[in-house]
């Protein structure tokens, strides 16, 4: 396989959308928002149970490429027992990591698992596929009960 | 140049002379050849298509039907001229029914304006099947909001065929219009549309063929067929993006009012009145893409010197070849199955989406359209966001069909 693409297709990511953890509905999440990328089609039910600011669980389903499951995926292991603002935190920098405006190693190290992201950045189209989830977790965040969509 | 059309001459096939025709052809993508299935989207264009464009800008560039000097008569020739090759293509009785548009979308919203405004009233009702391209009900719906009318689709198989007679169950006197794709992008269904034209004539029922997908693969013959519109697209057919065409019977077209105001498109203008031209021109308000349209010419030159049938028969079997080959991957789910088909593969592939597959493929140089295809209600039908879709022009080989299933497998592998 091609290396950009082994880059992008990275075996984690391959193992995340194959098996995704956290691929459960919450029934008792107080938070919750669904995320769409109607372009091509993926779309994401989130839901999260927040108790004093902090992440206590996280559950997804839908659909869509492996680049944006295995997103949701690690970003549902990730974020877990996180405060608020320190997923928000995250997001940003996720953010600057798959639009290549993170190019310092040692940042990029400190993004542990989520640095496998990476490689999308030399993918533009794919960018939205691997930020959809943050999107959709930073709506549940703020207010819940919203519906997304990486066009507007 | 041949400008007869096709005639009955059985003419020789020659692949590599055609592929040589289009230097797009010879572009290497990721380190690989380009092998460009794509086509439903759009055709890539050869070299004498090009050279028009170039040729038009570098020599004869001048405003039409308005100047008296030396470019604007040779301009309004060529353009003039390309209408009656498209004519002749088409077998229109008259070059007064070829419309120039932008496409087959701005065609359908020329019928959608001018037919739904003069013509239709509250309560009416327009019939599409349930695999029109989105461009075959936005214009419907945002008329039948405004006129209060509404649409009746015709179902569809699970096999992608239309199922007929639900179909004539949807006809009764409040249906004024039936507007359907002659051949699905997203299952290159054919759809029988001689059966439907005779059926809604009997009923005095206008139709319009959606012929974006058709025109480029089979003989479309307007008298035989006898449809009241046809609408397509010059750049799937291998001419240039910006110019398209609509046919409409003489007597129906001049029932019609304008569909834009502007210049070209009348005969005399005062502030309190004014009259509109002829056809076609009262349908062609502004300066219109007037380099395509002689491009659109040369294109359909083009065509008919390979020949449509000699194009239709090689483009069959690759669809054939294509279909049996990707058949015997168990993991591969072929989307439209219907008996009569045209050169449009869809796919899916269990646990891969294909997004995946698109990215894949473009690393093996291959180019398919993977996502919706502007058919969402399609996709809706069978439950499935979106497909993979090879789609075969004459210029594709069979040794690009090998290249597709090779790096299918690669990719199945690699999702394992
Ligand atoms: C069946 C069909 N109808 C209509 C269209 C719209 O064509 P255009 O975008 O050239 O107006 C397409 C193009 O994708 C098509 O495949």
């Amino acid at each position: 396989m091609d290396a950009e693409l082994r880059e992008l297709y990275q075996q984690v990511i391959l193992d995340h959308n194959k098996s995704p953890r956290n691929f459960r509905k919450l029934e008792n999440a107080n938070h919750t928002a669904e995320g769409y990328n109607p372009l091509c089609g993926d779309k994401i039910n989130l839901y999260l149970i927040i108790e004093d600011d902090v992440v206590k669980d996280v559950g997804f389903q839908g659909s869509g490429c492996a680049i944006s499951k295995a997103s949701a995926s690690l970003m549902s292991s990730i974020v877990k027992g996180m405060k608020k603002q320190e997923a928000e935190k995250l997001f940003e920098k996720f953010h600057d990591l798959v639009t290549g405006k993170l190019t310092n190693e040692e940042e990029i190290e400190e993004l542990g698992k989520l640095a496998v992201f990476a490689g999308v950045r030399d993918f533009p189209a794919r960018v939205k596929c691997a930020s959809l989830a943050w999107h959709t977790l930073i709506s549940a965040l703020q207010d819940g009960k919203k519906v997304v969509s990486t066009e507007e | 140049m041949n400008r007869t059309a096709v005639n009955s001459e059985k003419k020789i096939f020659k692949l590599e002379r055609i592929r040589a025709d289009f230097p797009i052809l010879k572009t290497i993508v990721h380190g690989k050849p380009l092998c460009y299935l794509d086509n439903a989207a759009t055709t890539q264009k050869p070299q004498i298509v090009i050279d028009k464009l170039v040729e038009y800008y570098s020599s004869m560039n001048a405003n039409i039907h308005r100047g008296v000097h030396y470019l604007s008569e040779i301009s309004t020739k060529a353009y003039e001229d390309s209408r009656i090759i498209i004519k002749n293509f088409i077998n229109a009785k008259s070059e007064k029914e070829i419309i120039f548009t932008k496409g087959t979308t701005d065609s359908i919203n020329l019928v959608a304006n001018s037919f739904g405004r003069s013509k239709l009233k509250t309560g009416d009702e327009i019939i599409i099947t349930g695999m029109e391209h989105h461009s075959n009900i936005v214009p419907w719906q945002i008329i039948a909001e405004d006129k209060n009318l509404k649409i009746r689709v015709v179902p569809i198989t699970d096999d992608g065929e239309i199922i007929f007679e639900e179909f004539e169950k949807l006809i009764n006197e409040k249906t004024k219009l039936i507007s359907v794709v002659y051949v699905s992008n997203s299952l290159g269904t054919i759809n029988p549309v001689e059966k439907i034209i005779e059926t809604a004539h009997k009923a005095g029922v206008p139709v319009l063929l959606d012929a974006a997908q058709a025109i480029q693969h089979l003989k479309v013959d307007v008298q035989k067929l006898d449809c009241d519109f046809l609408a397509f697209s010059g750049h799937k057919i291998y001419g240039p993006t910006g110019i398209g065409i609509l046919y409409g019977k003489e007597k129906l077209l001049n029932e019609l009012p304008p569909y834009q105001g502007g210049g070209d498109m009348i005969s005399k203008v005062t502030f309190e009145e004014t009259t509109f031209n002829s056809l076609p021109y009262k349908f062609e308000a502004g300066t219109s893409n007037i380099a395509g349209a002689i491009a659109l010419g040369t294109a359909i030159d083009y065509v008919s010197s390979v020949g449509i049938d000699s194009i239709a028969k090689h483009e069959s079997e690759l669809l054939d070849y294509a279909t049996e080959k990707i058949s015997e991957l168990s993991e591969i789910k072929i989307i439209g199955q219907a008996k009569n088909k045209s050169s449009v593969l869809s796919f899916v592939i269990e646990n891969i989406h294909p997004h995946d597959v698109g990215t894949f493929l473009d690393f093996e140089g291959v180019a398919i359209r993977t996502g919706h295809h502007c058919t969402q209600p399609v996709m809706d039908r069978y439950n499935i966001p979106a497909t993979s879709r090879a789609s075969f022009a004459m210029y594709n080989s069979k040794e690009e069909v090998d290249v597709l299933i090779s790096s299918l497998k690669k990719i199945i592998e690699v999702f394992k």
